[in-house]
C-alpha cells in the first residue's frame, strides 16, 4: 500500500513532465490502435468469408468477365449446391469521395448464398420485384441517412451513365464480422442496357458466386469447375472467397506491410521518450534513493519503485490511449476517407495489442535506470545532495 | 566497567583509481562505549566521513576489524546489511534527506515499513517520536512547508523512531542557523542522556562538536588523538 502510495506521488511530482510524457503515450496508442485497425479492415472482407463459397472468376483477370451461360454447366458438377454471379459496378454517388461497394447481382437467388445478410423477407421480396431496387447495408444506410423507398442517384463509370435506384430492404449483419456497406442491384437491369448500347458486352459477368455441398472439398470442386472451362474462350479461375479476398488484399500487401511497420516504430519511438524520461527521473532521485538504502530498503525496492512508476504511467497513457481509439475510429470509419473501409472497428485483438505494448514500454523504459538505481552505492548516491 | 559497544582495530579504508590503491583510512583503532556521544572532527578529505560510513554499514573496510555490539559487520553481505541498518542504525544527514512527496508523518513512518508493527502501532510511535522533536503539530507538511530546524527535527524522529542502538550524524547542523543548530544539538544531547542512545557525530564546528562527551580528531586518514 506505501509502495503504491510512494509510485504514485512520485508520478505525479513533475506534473509537466508526466503530463506530456502520458500525452505522448496517449497519441502513440491511439496511433498505433488505428493503423492495426486499418489493417483488421484490410483483412475483414476475408476475415468473414465463409468456407462453403467458391468465387469463380476469369483466368487471365478479374478485369475480364465470363459469359453468364457458364452458370448451367457449373450447376452439373457434383458438388456444387446454388450458382449465382456478381458484377463489380463501381458507380459514383454524389461524390468519389462517397465511396462505397457496389454490386449488381443475380437477384433470384445471390442472398440465398450470404444467409449472414439478415433481410426481412417481404423486403427481399419487393427487391425482387422491382427491376431498379437495390439492397444495402446498414453502415451504408445509416452514413448517409438512406431508408426504405429513397431513390438514389449513381453515376456509372463502368457502365456510364446516370443510373437510379430504389432501396427495397435494408440488410443488417448476423453478427460483427458481418460487412453491411455494400449496394446491391439487378444484374438484369444493368445488362439490359448494356446489351442495347454495347450488344458486344451484355450477358458477360464479372465473377459467378458459387454454394457447394462439402467445405472439405472446396480444392476438389476448385478443380472440377476449372476443368470444365479449360480451352474455352473465357477460362476460369475458381478459388475458396477467402482466397479470392485475400488476393485483393495481396496486391496491396506492400502497404499493410508498412502500415504495420509504421505502427511498431510509433511504438519504439514513445519507448525510447519514456525511457528517457524514467532516465532523468531516477537520475534526479539518486539521493532519494540512497537514503531508502540507508534506511535499510533493498536494492530491489529501489528498483521496483522505478518500475512501479513506468507502468502506471504506461498504464495511465495506454488506458486513455485505448478509450480513445473508440471514438477516434469511429469518426474515421464515419469520415469520407473511413468510407474506403467495409468494416473498420476497433478489435479485441487490437486492444490486447495495445495492453501488451503498454506493459512492454513500462519495462523496457524502466529496465536501465531501475538497474542503475539498485547497483548505485549508497556512499555514492548521498554525495549527490547539496 | 565499560560497555564497549563499537569495536574498530586496525581498520583501513582504500578506493581504487585506475590502477592506484587510494589509502582514505589507515590503521584507526577506536572504541566506542554504549551511551558515548562521540564527535569525529578534522579537515576535508580526513575520512571522518568515511568511518561514519564504515560505522554505519553503508560501506565496507577494505582491512582490520569493525564489531559493533560483537557482530563483524564486514562480514556481512549487502542484504544483510540493509536488515542490520534498519535495526541498529539511525542516520542524521546534513540535508535531511527526507523524501519530499512524504508528509512530515510518513518520512518518519518510512524505516518502521520495514518492521513488523502494525498500521496502529506505527501510528502511536510516529506521534511519540514526533512529540518528542516538538513537531506533533506539522505531522501532516511536507517537507518544503518547513524550515530547515523543523526538517532536520523530522529526521531525528524517522532515525530514532525505530529505536536504534547507534545515531550516526554526518555534519548535522551543517546547514542550520545558529538557532537551529543549537536546538538539535540539545536534542541529541538529551536522547544522549535521557535515553541512553549512543550517538556518533561528524562535525567541522568546534562549537557543535563540545556537545559531545568526546572529541576524536582525524586527518590524512590517521587518527591523531582524542580530547575531552
Amino acid at each position: 500500500m506505501y509502495y503504491l502510495k510512494l509510485i504514485f506521488k512520485n508520478v505525479f511530482r513533475a506534473k509537466l513532465r508526466t503530463a506530456l510524457t502520458v500525452t505522448g503515450l496517449v497519441v502513440a496508442i491511439v496511433a498505433f490502435g488505428l493503423l492495426q485497425t486499418v489493417v483488421d479492415a484490410w483483412f475483414a472482407g476475408a476475415n468473414s468469408a465463409s468456407s462453403a463459397r467458391l468465387v469463380t472468376r476469369n483466368a487471365i483477370s478479374l478485369v475480364f468477365s465470363m459469359p453468364t451461360y457458364y452458370r448451367e454447366r457449373m450447376r452439373s458438377i457434383d458438388g456444387v449446391k446454388t450458382v449465382s454471379y456478381s458484377q463489380w459496378f463501381g458507380g459514383i454517388y454524389k461524390e468519389p469521395s462517397n465511396f462505397f461497394p457496389q454490386f449488381a447481382v443475380d437477384h433470384n437467388n445471390y442472398f440465398d448464398l450470404y444467409p449472414e445478410f439478415l433481410i426481412k423477407p417481404d423486403e427481399l421480396l419487393a427487391f425482387k420485384r422491382d427491376r431498379q431496387g437495390a439492397i444495402v447495408g446498414r453502415k451504408l444506410a445509416d452514413q448517409f441517412g438512406w431508408k426504405v423507398g429513397d431513390v438514389i442517384p449513381i453515376r456509372g463509370t463502368i457502365f456510364s451513365g446516370n443510373w437510379q435506384f430504389t432501396i427495397r430492404a435494408i440488410f443488417d449483419g448476423r453478427d460483427e464480422t458481418t460487412l453491411t456497406r455494400q449496394f446491391f442491384m439487378h444484374w438484369d437491369y444493368i445488362n439490359e442496357s448494356v446489351k442495347k448500347r454495347f450488344p458486344r458486352r451484355g450477358d458477360q459477368i464479372g465473377v459467378f458466386n458459387i454454394l457447394i455441398n462439402d467445405p472439405s472439398r472446396a480444392a476438389d470442386i476448385s478443380k472440377a469447375i476449372d476443368a470444365e472451362f479449360r480451352n474455352s474462350l473465357a477460362e476460369t479461375l475458381t478459388e475458396t472467397e477467402k482466397a479470392f479476398q485475400l488476393g485483393f488484399v495481396a496486391q496491396s500487401e506492400a502497404i499493410v506491410v508498412a502500415i504495420r511497420v509504421v505502427s511498431f516504430v510509433v511504438i519504439f519511438i514513445i519507448m525510447a521518450v519514456v525511457a528517457n524520461t524514467m532516465a532523468m527521473t531516477a537520475r534526479e532521485r539518486i539521493a532519494e534513493y540512497a537514503t531508502l538504502k540507508v534506511l535499510g530498503f533493498s536494492p530491489g525496492y529501489v528498483a521496483a519503485l522505478i518500475f512501479g512508476e513506468a507502468m502506471v504511467l504506461a498504464f495511465f497513457g495506454a488506458g486513455i490511449g485505448i478509450l480513445l481509439t473508440f471514438p477516434m475510429a469511429s469518426g474515421f470509419a464515419n469520415s469520407p476517407a473511413g468510407a474506403a473501409f467495409a468494416s473498420f472497428a476497433v478489435s479485441a485483438s487490437t486492444v490486447w495489442l495495445q495492453v501488451a505494448c503498454a506493459v512492454a514500454v513500462g519495462v523496457i523504459a524502466a529496465l536501465v535506470p531501475g538497474w542503475r538505481s539498485a547497483r548505485v552505492k549508497i556512499v555514492d548516491g548521498l554525495r549527490h545532495v547539496g | 566497567m565499560s560497555d564497549t559497544l563499537v569495536e574498530i582495530k586496525n581498520l583501513a579504508k582504500s578506493y581504487t583509481r585506475g590502477d592506484q590503491d587510494v589509502p582514505v583510512l589507515r590503521d584507526i583503532t577506536l572504541n566506542i562505549d554504549r551511551g558515548d556521544f562521540i564527535s569525529l572532527m578534522g579537515p576535508s578529505g580526513s575520512g571522518k566521513s568515511t568511518l561514519l560510513n564504515l560505522i554505519a554499514g553503508i560501506d565496507k573496510p577494505t582491512g582490520g576489524m569493525l564489531r559493533i555490539d560483537g557482530e563483524d559487520i564486514s562480514k556481512l553481505s549487502e542484504g544483510e546489511l540493509a536488515d542490520w541498518r534498519a535495526s541498529n542504525i539511525g542516520f542524521i544527514f546534513q540535508f535531511y534527506n527526507l523524501m519530499p512527496v512524504l508528509t512530515a508523518y510518513e518520512n518518519v513512518e518510512l524505516p518502521l515499513l520495514l518492521t513488523n508493527l502494525s498500521r496502529s502501532e506505527r501510528r502511536e510511535r510516529i506521534e511519540m517520536t514526533l512529540n518528542m522533536v516538538g513537531l506533533s503539530d506539522r505531522m501532516n507538511h511536507y517537507p518544503n512547508e518547513l524550515s530547515g530546524g523543523q526538517q532536520q527535527r523530522v529526521a531525528i524522529a524517522r532515525a530514532i523512531v525505530t529505536d536504534p542502538t547507534i545515531l550516526v550524524c554526518d555534519e548535522p547542523t551543517g546547514d542550520l542557523d545558529k538557532q537551529s543548530a543549537s536546538d538539535v544539538l540539545n536534542m541529541l544531547k538529551e536522547l544522549n542522556n535521557t535515553l541512553g542512545k549512543t550517538i556518533i557525530m561528524v562535525t567541522h564546528d568546534a562549537h557543535a562538536a563540545e556537545a559531545a562527551k568526546r572529541i576524536v580528531h582525524l586527518e590524512k586518514g590517521e587518527l591523531l588523538d582524542e580530547g575531552m
